[in-house]
């Protein structure tokens, strides 16, 4: 029979080896998807990775989707090596974009661009923060699991936003219709490249990269954490506090979360309305472990998670392929890193039968 | 996924015959390229439901227009951000003709139109309209008006349930319209309503039904997209009227009839103007006059002159004699919001905001 034994030393090198592995697993698996569906595999993977990115406009669509995902990731990947488990980005995104959402309709008719964005940045970082300050307020005080309790919130956040939009703030001229109010231009982020929807707030994500690998490799905070991650007795024995890493774990994935909600109605959507993001707050989940919780793993894993999005419009569009292709990828790819990394920290063994009843 | 696998070799099979025919014809003539035709889904098309019947929609005018069109689709488009995205490839890689199925994508639409001004679009149950965006809309509340009256001919406890999404206009509509349906059998019916705030949610919706049913509701009706309505009136054995589709064969003993949606002549008719390059943007409500609202065949439980009464309605909803919301028109406090004598008009009906005369509870706002 098959047994899993513990590695005496798992392998650096296949540490970083393994989502490339997966990612390799997925597209075979995926070849013969496509076949099984009746598709010629090649002329399928030419529609779902390489069609949806060969023009500049669909290139920029890559950006605009990778950018939320790979900000919210870095955001989760501080609390993540520090085994803090935030799972409800999503709810802290929804919060950050109603709290900026609220300050672009209290003060877009009175206020100029170079006031009113920042203000939003701002107002949606502080969203997300006090979102994800509620699990971490009742782990550190009362010891509940921030997984539950964060991931729970999400849907507390999007009856707040369902509330809002069907209520007070609802467009008056919208005939009823559950949405917020058009932001004026002065509340939107300027387009970088022409023809595309590139926003601004792409560079946010980019200026995020940098001050987080800086935080990562040379802060005190930062190797506290890791060290809390990997060896809480250690940490505990250094004198390293427990309820700081747990706050600062489950900010930093609120705030991230909280600009990613900004950079969207601020950006591609333009008002707040239901739903604010397609899922990114949980997607960014899978980007955070295939990059590794390292920046620029993160960078990439954002990239490749994005254009499976796109992927699955497209092999929609050209293949008449249904929707769930998407998901069928997505969950191969986790499932591929998964079963790589298990094989990283154990080996497979066969045992022949008589020797396990020999030992039993 | 079996019929996915099945249609999607049968395309195979129909695509390559086509294309040896069109290569037999390329040396004698150029073949007209065929009008490339788009529908973006705001949900997955699935065997019931809003998605489903546009799709109907969608396979009406293949099976009519054959290899004069190609047709493409893409379903479970979020509204918001990927909307535009979605319209926007399905404009650039060629399609003439895009129909977007959702509210949340007008905003979507209308920037993308702006852009390609030589591509249609045709937006349902929106308001904005452009020089190549036209929208359409079907008048839910007449075929609401018709179920209200099966309604109330077979409620014996005088209590009638209605599981709703979001209090917009036109829920809120079908809601009013039902009820008045069913007091013009008997003034004394009520009807309650349960708001569970999601288009779909088949979990909140059996729900919100199980509750109805046990305040008394014999008779349930949804204005959601999942089957679970019917479902759960047929498990606790009381009567249901299913809406978008017919959904008898998830009900059939509790399925009444069901409010459906026509979608296919519209969609013909425009695929049609297209190709004869007279398509012009226009707001189309279509009601039972147009087909674009029926009610499905009535169950054998419903007594003839019930029928009758049904079919007599139909006819005066068709012919205009009849409006779900002649006056006089009562608010829940018995104000007077249409005097009697005169028809609500369009606009005050498309910003309705409070319950009619029978409706229990509050309306949320």
């Amino acid at each position: 029979m098959l047994r899993l034994e513990p590695r005496s030393a798992p392998s650096n090198l296949m540490v970083y080896l393994s989502p490339l592995l997966a990612m390799i697993l997925m597209l075979v698996v995926g070849m013969i998807v496509f076949t099984i569906l009746g598709q010629p595999p090649f002329k399928a993977f030419h529609a779902f990775f390489i069609e949806p990115i060969n023009d500049w406009y669909g290139f920029g669509e890559l950006l605009i989707k990778a950018s939320p995902l790979a900000l919210i990731a870095l955001g989760l990947a501080v609390g993540f090596r520090a085994n803090v488990w935030n799972i409800g980005a999503e709810g802290q995104l929804t919060m950050g974009a109603i709290a900026a959402g609220g300050v672009t309709l209290w003060l877009q008719d009175s206020t100029s661009a170079w006031i009113l964005l920042p203000l939003m940045f701002i107002a949606g970082a502080i969203g997300g923060m006090l979102w994800a300050s509620i699990p971490a307020f009742l782990r550190t005080r009362f010891n509940t699991s921030e997984i539950l309790v964060s991931l729970m919130l999400v849907y507390v956040a999007n009856l707040i936003l369902s509330w809002l939009i069907h209520g007070p703030w609802r467009d008056p001229d919208g005939y009823g219709f559950p949405q917020s109010k058009m932001f004026e231009a002065n509340a939107l982020l300027p387009i970088l490249i022409e023809g595309t929807r590139v926003h601004a707030g792409v560079l946010l994500t980019l200026v995020a990269l940098v001050l987080a690998a800086v935080f990562f490799r040379w802060s005190l905070t930062a190797f506290q954490m890791r060290v809390a991650g990997l060896a809480p007795k250690a940490a505990l024995y250094a004198g390293f506090k427990q309820r700081k890493t747990v706050w600062f774990g489950l900010l930093a994935g609120g705030a991230a979360a909280g600009l990613a909600g900004t950079a969207e109605i601020a950006g591609p959507i333009g008002q707040l309305l239901m739903p604010i993001s397609p899922g990114y707050g949980f997607a960014a989940i899978i980007v955070a472990f295939v990059g590794r919780l390292h920046p620029v793993g993160i960078a990439l894993a954002s990239l490749l998670m994005a254009l499976l999005y796109l992927g699955g419009e497209s092999a929609q569009m050209q293949l008449g392929l249904p929707a769930a292709v998407s998901g069928v990828f997505q969950g191969m790819l986790l499932f591929f890193l998964l079963a790589t990394d298990v094989l990283i920290q154990f080996r497979v063994r066969w045992i022949s039968k008589t020797s396990t009843e020999a030992a039993s | 996924m079996k019929k996915t696998l099945f249609a999607q070799r049968f395309k195979t099979l129909a695509s390559s015959l086509l294309l040896a025919s069109t290569l037999g014809l390329a040396g004698t003539a150029a073949a007209e390229d065929p009008l490339k035709v788009g529908f973006i889904y705001v949900s997955p098309i699935g065997d019931a439901g809003w998605t489903y019947q546009h799709d109907l929609g969608r396979k009406a005018i293949e099976e009519k227009f054959g290899d004069k069109i190609q047709v493409k689709y893409v379903e479970s488009v979020p509204e918001g951000a990927e909307a535009e995205r979605v319209t926007r490839e399905m404009a650039s890689s060629g399609s003439k003709l895009i129909f977007g199925t959702s509210f949340g994508f007008m905003n979507p639409m209308l920037k993308v139109a702006k852009t390609f001004p030589d591509t249609h679009f045709e937006h349902a149950t929106g308001y904005k309209t452009e020089a190549n965006l036209g929208n359409y809309n079907a008048r839910f509340y007449e075929g609401r008006y018709l179920s209200g009256i099966v309604a109330g001919s077979m409620t014996k406890t005088k209590t009638l349930g209605y599981v709703a999404a979001f209090p917009i206009p036109e829920v809120v509509m079908g809601i009013n319209a039902f009820t008045r349906g069913a007091q013009s059998v008997n003034p004394d019916i009520k009807v309650k309503v349960i708001w569970v705030n999601s288009w779909f949610d088949p979990g909140r919706e059996r729900e919100a039904a199980v509750t109805l049913m046990d305040q008394d509701a014999d008779v349930i009706t949804h204005h959601t997209d999942s089957t679970a309505v019917v479902i759960a009136a047929e498990e606790k054995g009381k009567y249901a009227i299913a809406y978008h589709s017919d959904m008898s064969k998830y009900g059939p003993k509790a399925q009444l009839t069901a409010v459906t949606h026509h979608w296919e002549k519209f969609y013909i008719d425009q695929v049609q103007q297209a190709l004869d390059k007279t398509w012009k943007p226009t707001s189309i409500w279509g009601g039972v006059k147009e087909g674009m609202i029926d009610i499905a065949p009535l169950n054998a439980v419903v007594p003839k002159e019930v029928a009758e009464k049904v079919e007599k309605a139909k006819a005066a909803l068709a012919d205009g004699s009849l409006h779900p919301f002649a006056g006089p028109v009562l608010d829940q406090d018995g104000k007077e919001t249409v005097a009697a004598g005169s028809n609500m008009t369009d606009e005050v009906l498309l910003k309705m905001d409070y319950y009619v005369k029978g409706v229990d509870g509050k309306l949320p706002k």
